[in-house]
């Protein structure tokens, strides 16, 4: 996937990757984390990385993020490079467990990128309203985080990533910890939520089902080198409950399972994903 | 409803003191205790209505020392917290200084000091106070300020947010609950030291002097009526310290009383 197509008209993409690598230091000699990763994600579009653990898909995602510095490679974001882009607050990052800040109001939380970003009171509170609302939570602006279930605390995550109407939302599991019932119900509103902004996602995740219900692409990666070992486009037309019960859902979710299973998974591959939850614990 | 759990908590310990106190009352006087050994109840009490004014007095002079050395104590702790906080090579030098500090009984520091200014002062007596109050107020909100999450650390990270930010938004507030934890502590001990801090000599006021008064002169009443002054005293402190806790932290306030 090369893009050397781009012309100085059009819009960039919301992210170019490059010859992409990362590599870790341990004590004794290094792991490699990721390779050769050359992906196009354009605007708008719906794209989830699923992997086993060790795969590198967090990783990437904090690559993207210029969370992480990458090794080799180039990262473009909105056509600049991913530390430009998050010192311009292109992106948006919503993480596995919500992170609120359990002593602010809802609302204060979903401006909190705002206020540290020096927007002013009022524009602030509209931007807060309009958000709450787009997640459905705007009886709640007023409470406090640990006052809300898990569902409505990653709602208001998500709200607060959204806020500087960012081209691009990167979400790291962000659906993990819910229960089956509540995590559909978010899949919807994400489909949604993603639709109304026009913002590109990129959606780490464990689940098969969740990646094909979401995405227009799933990249299916496999650690040891972490590399991307196929795209698999999914055509869905539009989310519905009754897309789940699709033949097209099930042959998709066929398709990314082969996929995964192409490769075969071992124990050691549980080092890259300890090295990941070290570097998240840093 | 609401009265009937404040009831439910009241209640208990109110009538453990009832017992307590009226089993004290006839062990001593069934069983002849003399006075030196273990006064009654009673007694204590009628030398307390005798000598409140003096007592009074005392207390309000103990308790200006315990206060004005919580709060030096107070703010030498936060202030060194937060640049330990910041500066970890600081921190890693301060901190085992601390725990030596800590490691330090009033009863060791307080007669040096009182040897060190002049009789009449009161000085030495708040620096003891300021030196039991920092402890606490210190190593609790070091921890509170050290404290930051991996899912926050990102996230501030991703808003490409400076340290200071950093501070403000999330290490302050988070540290707090801890501050107010050490506060807590401090205030209790605070008025401990300063009682304990008027044993070794210097001028002749305050409760604990008082208490070695009375002993000296044989009136155990007397010295245990102080001492209900001295325990009143800390728990006002005390309860100072938790309403303030209260009313900074509201509904995060957790401790119970």
């Amino acid at each position: 996937m090369s893009q050397e197509t781009t012309t100085s008209e059009a819009p960039p993409p919301a992210v170019e990757l490059s010859g992409v690598h990362k590599t870790f230091a341990l004590r004794r000699g290094s792991v490699v984390a990721l390779e050769g990763i050359d992906l196009m994600i354009g605007r708008g579009e719906f794209v989830s990385l699923i992997g086993p653990s060790g795969c590198g898909k967090s990783t990437l995602l904090r690559v993207i993020g210029d969370l992480l510095p990458p090794t080799g490679g180039e990262v473009l974001v909105n056509g600049k490079s991913a530390r430009r882009a998050r010192l311009d607050q292109d992106y948006g990052f919503a993480f596995q467990q919500a992170g609120l800040l359990d002593w602010r109001t809802v609302q204060a939380n979903v401006e909190l990128p705002l206020e540290l970003h020096g927007v002013d009171r009022g524009k602030r509170q509209r931007r807060a309203d309009e958000l709450l609302q787009l997640v459905g939570l705007s009886d709640f602006a007023k409470q406090r985080p640990p006052q809300l279930s898990g569902g409505m605390q990653q709602r208001v995550a998500i709200a607060r990533a959204l806020a500087e109407s960012p081209a691009l939302l990167l979400m790291d599991e962000p659906f993990g910890a819910l229960d089956e019932m509540t995590r559909e119900h978010m899949q919807t509103e994400l489909v949604r939520i993603a639709g109304e902004t026009g913002a590109a996602v990129v959606f780490v995740t464990h689940s098969i089902p969740e990646a094909v219900f979401l995405s227009n692409r799933v990249v299916v990666m496999s650690p040891r080198p972490g590399r991307i070992t196929e795209i698999v486009p999914v055509d869905l037309g539009e989310r519905t409950d009754d897309t789940r019960e699709a033949p097209q859902f099930y042959a998709a979710i066929t398709q990314v399972r082969e996929a995964l299973r192409g490769r075969a998974v071992d124990a050691t591959d549980d080092v890259v994903a300890g090295i990941e939850r070290a570097q998240g614990a840093l | 409803m609401k009265v009937g759990r404040v009831a439910a908590v009241l209640i208990p310990p109110i009538l453990f003191g009832v017992l307590f106190i009226a089993g004290w009352q006839l062990l001593v006087r069934g069983a002849d205790i003399s006075q030196f050994v273990l006064p009654a109840p009673s007694d204590i009490w009628s030398s307390a209505i005798d000598q409140h004014s003096g007592i009074f007095a005392d207390a309000r002079y103990t308790g200006l020392n315990a206060l004005v050395g919580l709060a030096l104590g107070t703010v030498v702790g936060v202030l060194l917290a937060a640049v330990a906080a910041r500066l970890p090579i600081f921190g890693g030098i301060v901190t085992p200084l601390v725990a030596g500090l800590a490691a330090i009984p009033i009863v060791a520091l307080a007669p040096l000091l009182t040897d060190m200014y002049s009789v009449t002062s009161s000085l030495p007596r708040r620096l003891v106070v300021a030196v039991a109050a920092f402890v606490p107020v210190f190593i609790n909100t070091l921890r509170g300020l050290s404290r930051l999450s991996p899912v926050h650390r990102e996230l501030m990270q991703s808003y490409a947010a400076s340290g200071t930010a950093v501070l403000r938004t999330i290490r302050i507030p988070g540290a707090m609950p801890h501050f107010f934890t050490g506060l807590r502590i401090a205030s209790s001990l605070a008025v401990i030291t300063a009682v304990v801090s008027e044993y070794f000599g210097g001028e002749s006021v305050g409760l604990g002097s008082r208490i070695t008064d009375s002993v000296g002169q044989s009136d155990y009443p007397a010295a245990w009526a102080t001492v209900l002054g001295a325990v009143v005293l800390g728990l006002i402190f005390y309860v100072i310290a938790l309403l303030l806790e209260r009313a900074v932290l509201g509904r995060r306030a957790t401790a119970a009383l």
